[in-house]
């Protein structure tokens, strides 16, 4: 097979950088000289990107197939490049949708393997891991073998949420979820501070199975925190619209904005307005689930928004045991660190994730966007920091500019996870740019 | 209806597939690799709910031409359209280099390829007329050098399908000749896309289209029919300067 060409690699922040991409059908075949597979390139930093000019990635978005559909159990076997967004065109109008869905549909089951993804329902239903009842991997040995929660486990749960890091993931087997309509009953209501989100979205967990909420980050003092608190459950026939919710139109960003469109009085003013939009105190009825999962899929390429030169994503969980003050004293800080952004999203997060990567740990998980300047580095130290204190952790599927001193401090776990590399790809031909940056050198055992 | 593809598991092959699986089609999937084919009727399976079915295939194998149609229209059976999507794929730096390849992207993509479209005459015009859609290419046009080779395998091609539709349709076999532009697939991976570089998914609903209107000439997508115009119309100093 020739060499692909070198050219310029980037994920959804736009943060690029130089390597040698294959796309192919045939994943088991490809994957022989490939450092790390790769599909939509939804994460957001260098994850999916190459480790050095000569790295050679492996595109599955070719291997599209469902392999497997059962109709009484949602079992579906799928190859790694198949996208959700196409699984949900051909099954949410027979009554099934994903266990588990991150923000946008537009990323592969692979994708969602390695990053062990979660959504508004992390808290009753888990991230996706929990839902895979088993891989097909083809190891850096070359070995090809099938693994799940039963069947050599410790693949598994190194490969769910392990990056790509483990092995490239060829097929993925998973349990679709049965839904009463394809729509969505949901209730928002602005929110005036951060306790009453918090407390908001205690309340609302033992009987909603999706929650999330937006927080304004630019306002400060006794606003602090406040927001649209949203929880959801799929609707009941008897209240839906007997139609099929449409996708909508999707939109696309002509152009990249130029980088001065983002400023802090432009920012200031869309937190704003978004705050205030939601006029009502509260909303409730029944909408579609594109806009409820999915509101950014609408605008195809909204990451050109923060400019050519990119963005990041910021994401942590602060634990329980870090208490009630945690999420205030992280958004003070991020007041006066000035980061602020258009959307910032917090969610609470259910049990640990399996995974020996995982992101998710009980607490409440906060997302914000960064454009990537000059600052960037600094607010991204200093917010780790907080994190590190506090006993939380970033996710690595959002991460461009975490330290490994930092990581390292934040992820007691990551011994575990390198024994795991060291046995299933000793020689660690696996590897990202974010492994490079992260995870190497190896960190010394834990005594 | 009826569809009959061969090259079914990949590219252009396979989003044609699941157009008209979503349509409604029974479908016939051929190909060389049974196991690539099975797995690619497993998915048409869960697109669709039309008979899905799979035979054995190969370009490069024309004495197995004939048990292929026998199979297609065994016990009677009818076949509305058969489509050829499989070809080989060479640029010119490789199959300057390499003569057996050359000789064997000539042989499969040229006289295999119109020797199955013979049969298939023979059998469609038997059974009272029906569609053959034979993917050709833009490469056909006009000697280009990136695509010398590949493209005379293509322009005789073109040239035999304009010929067997004119003789034809009046008969009632109609003859469709897909010419697509660059297509992101498989095949064209590795390639730098030009300007106009279409989406398999859109050009095979436009095959789809062309496969109900009984179209002979589809450029796809529609508007490399104006960007060949323009090539075919270039001096040849023109095109011995540029690298197009």
């Amino acid at each position: 097979m020739p060499l692909p060409a070198l050219r310029s690699i980037s994920a959804w922040g736009l943060f690029a950088l130089p390597g040698r991409e294959r796309h192919s059908e045939s994943l088991e075949a490809a994957s022989a000289t490939a450092e790390l597979s790769r599909g939509l390139g939804r994460s957001y930093g260098d994850s999916s990107l190459p480790a050095t000019p000569e790295s050679e990635l492996l595109c599955t978005t070719l291997a599209d197939r469902i392999l497997a559909f059962d109709d009484s159990s949602g079992l579906l076997t799928g190859e790694a490049g198949l996208a959700l967004h196409e699984i949900h065109r051909l099954l949410m109008p027979r009554g099934w949708f994903a266990p588990v869905t991150p923000g946008t549909q537009f990323v592969t089951l692979g994708g969602m393997v390695a990053s062990d993804i979660h959504g508004k329902n992390h808290h009753k239903a888990g991230c996706f891991g929990d839902h895979v009842t088993s891989l097909r991997m083809r190891l850096a040995s070359g070995e090809v073998v099938n693994c799940g929660p039963d069947e050599r486990a410790e693949l598994f749960w190194a490969t769910v949420g392990g990056m790509g890091l483990t092995g490239h993931i060829l097929e993925v087997t998973f349990r679709m979820v049965r839904i009463p309509s394809p729509w969505i009953y949901q209730e928002s209501r602005r929110v005036p501070d951060i306790e009453s989100f918090i407390a908001g979205l205690k309340e609302s967990g033992p009987d909603w199975p999706m929650t999330m909420g937006w927080i304004d980050c630019v306002s400060g003092g006794a606003s602090l925190g406040r927001g649209i608190l949203m929880r959801g459950r799929w609707a009941e026939p008897a209240e839906a619209p007997a139609r099929f919710p449409a996708m909508p139109p999707r939109l696309t960003m002509p152009f990249f904005f130029p980088s001065w469109a983002l400023n802090p009085l432009s920012v200031r003013a869309f937190n704003i307005l978004y705050y205030w939009k939601h006029l009502a105190r509260e909303k409730r009825g029944v909408v579609s689930p594109w806009g409820f999962f999915y509101p950014l899929d609408a605008i195809h390429l909204w990451n050109r928004m923060y400019g050519r030169r990119g963005f990041t994503q910021y994401q942590c969980v602060l634990p329980e045991e870090a208490g009630q003050g945690a999420a205030r004293r992280f958004l003070e800080l991020l007041v006066k660190l000035g980061g602020a952004s258009f959307l910032c999203v917090i969610k609470d997060c259910g049990a640990e994730g399996r995974g020996l990567l995982s992101f998710p740990k009980p607490g409440i998980s906060i997302a914000l966007d960064l454009p990537l300047r000059d600052w960037t580095q600094r607010v991204v130290n200093e917010l780790n920091a907080f994190v590190i204190a506090e006993g939380g952790r970033i996710y690595l599927t959002k991460d461009t500019l975490t330290l490994p001193e930092d990581f390292a401090k934040m992820e007691p776990r990551l011994a575990a996870f390198d024994a795991a590399r060291r046995q299933f790809d000793p020689e660690r031909r696996l590897r990202s740019h974010q492994s490079e940056r992260l995870l190497e050198p190896a960190p010394k055992e834990m005594p | 209806m009826k569809t009959a593809i061969l090259g079914a598991s990949k590219g252009m092959g396979r989003a044609l597939a699941r157009v008209r699986a979503e349509r409604g089609d029974d479908l016939v999937l051929l190909g060389r690799d049974v196991e690539e084919l099975e797995r690619s009727a497993a998915d048409l399976r869960v697109r669709s709910r039309g008979a899905v079915t799979v035979i054995a295939c190969d370009l490069d194998a024309p004495d197995g031409f004939p048990a292929v149609i026998e199979a297609l229209f065994a016990g009677g059976a009818r076949l509305d359209n058969l489509v050829i999507t499989a070809a080989h794929f060479g640029t010119q730096d490789e199959l300057e280099a390499d003569p057996v390849r050359a000789r064997r992207l000539l042989t499969a993509n040229l006289a295999n390829t119109i020797e199955l479209c013979e049969r298939a005459r023979v059998a469609l015009l038997a059974q009272g007329g029906g569609t053959l859609c034979v993917f050709s290419s833009v490469a056909g046009d006009r000697g280009r050098k990136p695509v010398g080779l590949y493209g005379a395998s293509k322009a005789g091609l073109s040239h035999y399908l304009e010929a067997l539709d004119h003789k034809w349709r009046a008969a009632g076999l109609i003859t469709i000749c897909v010419k697509p532009g660059f297509v992101k697939t498989g095949m064209t991976a590795g390639l730098k896309p030009p300007p106009f570089a279409g989406e398999p998914d859109a050009v095979a609903r436009q095959v789809s289209d062309a496969l109900e209107r009984g179209t002979p000439l589809l450029y796809a997508p529609s508007i490399w029919r104006w960007v060949m115009l323009v090539i075919r119309h270039l001096p040849r100093f023109v095109m011995r300067r540029i690298s197009f």
